[in-house]
């Protein structure tokens, strides 16, 4: 299976990078854009063939290594 | 006093850490490499700044799940005391034995300066060499030193006294301007809740010469000379 996991700031987290990403885009003269967050995407080749089991093994990476549960959140998406 | 210094690929501050531990303590640490698991009759673990894993993923992230880092939890349990500065500090809060975060700095750029810090408190064994209330000049060099946890983390932490050091101006101040990463409540160094365990951003290791310009941070490991488990 391969997963697909985003990890970005929680809501209440600064995110200035996301800040500076939506300035410059301003800057371009995109001037209808609002608030801009970044964040990470990670993709995951995983022997498990069972969906379910897929993604609860990706929600456990995330939690222990790929996310920082202090200030980041995370969602997986898995496919065959 | 037996103090060991850890080195992860990517840390390049250790040799410095070195320097200031020998001065103080009149021996040399142990160098650890992140591989060893066996940290016995140590009394104080250094965790130095750097760039460990060349800050894959989030600064520290990589380090805080590496075989060390087991055998420095088991440190901690067993009373032993760590210093982790700068990427060590993001390591410690990685590895969850400090709580909180180390954003981006707030303006997203490298910051390397000087800056000033105030002492919260002395009767600790890492400060107990300051007068309360003292400022003292360190130099601030990193990308990601913007301390943050959630407000009943920050409360807590204050109300602990477990607040160490505080990025101010230099008549000790605690301002906006002074706190150029953007930190928490101008937070720039945690305690543990037993004091044994400390956490700081800035390089209290650079200034501990005359040589180097001053020895602002020499009480810090003047105070670590004296530790024993």
């Amino acid at each position: 299976m391969k997963a697909t996991v985003t990890v970005m700031l929680k809501a209440g987290v600064l995110d200035p990078q996301g800040k500076a990403i939506g300035q410059a885009l301003r800057n371009l003269g995109f001037s209808g854009v609002g608030e801009v967050r970044a964040g990470k995407v990670i993709e995951l080749e995983l022997a498990e063939a069972d969906p379910a089991a897929a993604r609860a093994q990706a929600e456990d990476m995330a939690r222990r290594l790929l996310a920082n549960m202090v200030i980041e959140s995370f969602r997986v998406e898995v496919a065959g | 006093m037996k103090a060991g210094i850890v080195v992860f690929p990517g840390i390049n501050r250790e040799r410095d850490m070195v320097i200031a531990l020998e001065r103080s303590t009149g021996r040399k640490p142990r160098m650890i490499w992140h591989r060893e698991t066996d940290l016995f009759g140590l009394d104080l673990v250094v965790i130095p700044g750097g760039f460990s894993y060349g800050d894959y993923l989030r600064c520290g992230a990589m380090a805080a799940h590496s075989p060390v880092m087991e055998a420095i939890r088991e440190h901690a349990a067993r009373g032993g005391y760590i210093l982790g500065v700068c990427n060590g500090f993001q390591i410690l809060v990685e590895a969850g034995l400090l709580p909180g975060a180390l954003l981006r700095n707030a303006s997203l750029r490298f910051l390397s300066s000087d800056c000033w810090l105030r002492v919260e408190r002395t009767d600790t064994p890492f400060a107990r060499n300051y007068a309360r209330g003292a400022v003292f000049r360190s130099a601030m060099a990193h990308g990601d030193g913007n301390y943050f946890a959630d407000d009943a983390t920050l409360d807590r932490l204050e109300g602990e006294g477990l607040v160490a050091f505080r990025y101010v101006s230099p008549e000790g101040a605690v301002t906006a301007p002074a706190n150029r990463n953007g930190s928490a409540r101008n937070i720039a160094g945690i305690y543990s809740p037993d004091l044994r365990v400390l956490g700081l951003m800035p390089h209290a290791e650079d200034l501990v010469d005359p040589l180097m310009g001053g020895i602002d941070g020499k009480p810090l490991f003047d105070a670590l000379a004296a530790l024993a488990v």
